[in-house]
């Protein structure tokens, strides 16, 4: 099923893809700045990568010593993507802020990282992060990113559209149809996930519960959507780590 | 025509043995996917930044563990970081190297250490001339008009 050219009563559901991905990107290593910025290019991301928390913050606008000249309206980032590692504030110490923000909390976050420690995703996870990966940082990863944010994007529209509609009282009920994503054919492909709003900091402690990345997210999961882009995505975050070889 | 066809062959040779031998993994393929016409010396510019990297952070070893009190913790920082560098880009022999690093560093193992690091040195050595030979391959066969072939 291709999201991207479907049309439903006329109505254009394309996501605008005259605006790029804007994503930050955060790294005290040089090489790894290199790789990521790269990888994100090479996906179609407008890029900004800098070298620690602290710029990321002044770059958002957010710290209070100097903040950046650049209005919020320029800045639309879309995501932001940060290693765990780093002298100074770490990856989860930035993340705890930005969703502490009122302007930044929706930004979605990500979290890279090359050590493969559930405790360490799990706390990552309830913070708020979206996703963690596990570096070294592929192309596939990306990829899921990026379907991620495009149906992100779509899914919002879609809702604008649907907001709209209620409000018109046209066909409300058909269009609230094709855009609850949750029951679409897509999440059927992953009975277990119907998404869950609240968390329970238990399941994601157990050493048996599901993949973490499904159950705290209040949007659709991830997975949802770059499972018929491609199959090699559909190991989620924790399901990579225990496919890959670990030190 | 000859020419090119021969550098093609002894890149191909060559590539396949730099997999073979452990010196790069994966992750170093996952580099060449990234290079193209937009970019087309990436992987070079990538190992250019590493082996400047690499040899910054064996300097900071060797001078931490030249001290009276050597700090582990401070030694083990410079390994993780090295450790994560030459995983993003594939120098999967390094890697390796610093992992076993590591864990002299956790037991503060001195000679231990100092060991793993001339390891890791010979190991950064190595890589180096390698990956030269490899960019001068493909340097002759661009020069020779020929294209780079896609190895896979």
């Amino acid at each position: 099923m291709h999201w991207r050219s479907e049309k439903i009563d006329g109505f254009d559901l394309s996501p605008p893809d005259d605006e790029q991905v804007h994503v930050l990107a955060v790294d005290d290593s040089l090489v790894d700045r290199k790789v990521i910025e790269r990888l994100l290019k090479i996906s179609c991301c407008k890029v900004t990568a800098v070298d620690s928390g602290i710029r990321a913050l002044q770059f958002l606008g957010l710290d209070e010593e100097k903040s950046s000249s650049v209005g919020f309206d320029d800045l639309k980032v879309d995501l932001i993507i940060t290693d765990y590692c780093m002298p100074g504030m770490t990856g989860y110490e930035l993340l705890k802020k930005i969703k502490e923000s009122s302007t930044f909390r929706e930004i979605p976050v990500v979290i890279m990282s090359s050590e493969n420690v559930m405790a360490r995703i799990d706390r990552c996870l309830e913070e708020g992060a979206e996703d963690f990966i596990v570096k070294p940082v592929k192309l596939s990863d990306v990829k899921r990113l990026r379907d991620y944010m495009t149906a992100r994007e779509f899914r919002v529209k879609n809702q604008q559209i649907g907001n709209n509609n209620n409000i018109k009282n046209n066909n409300k009920r058909r269009l609230r149809e094709t855009c609850d994503l949750s029951s679409s054919p897509l999440s059927m492909l992953f009975s277990s996930s119907s998404p869950s709003p609240s968390l329970s900091p238990s399941s994601l402690s157990s050493p048996s519960s599901p993949s973490p990345c499904l159950s705290p997210l209040p949007s659709p999961p991830i997975l949802s959507y770059s499972a018929p882009c491609s199959p090699t995505s559909l190991d989620s975050p924790t399901r990579r780590l225990k496919m890959s070889s670990s030190d | 025509m000859d020419v090119i066809v021969q550098l093609q062959r002894q890149i191909v040779d060559f590539t396949a043995s730099l997999y073979r031998e452990g010196y790069v993994d994966d992750q170093f393929t996952q580099l060449q996917k990234l290079q193209d016409e937009s970019s087309p010396d990436f992987v070079m510019e990538v190992a250019s930044l590493f082996f400047v990297d690499c040899e910054k952070l064996v300097n900071n070893m060797a001078r931490a563990l030249e001290l009276q009190a050597v700090d582990f913790k401070q030694v083990d920082s410079h390994v993780h970081q090295l450790k994560g560098s030459s995983s993003s880009v594939g120098a999967a022999r390094i890697k390796n190297a610093c992992i076993a690093f590591r864990t002299y560093c956790e037991s503060q193992d001195r000679e231990g250490c100092l060991r793993c690091l001339q390891l890791v040195n010979h190991e950064y050595a190595q890589l180096k001339i390698k990956l030269q030979t490899l960019f001068r391959l493909e340097q002759q066969i661009v020069a020779a008009g020929g294209t780079i072939p896609v190895l896979q």
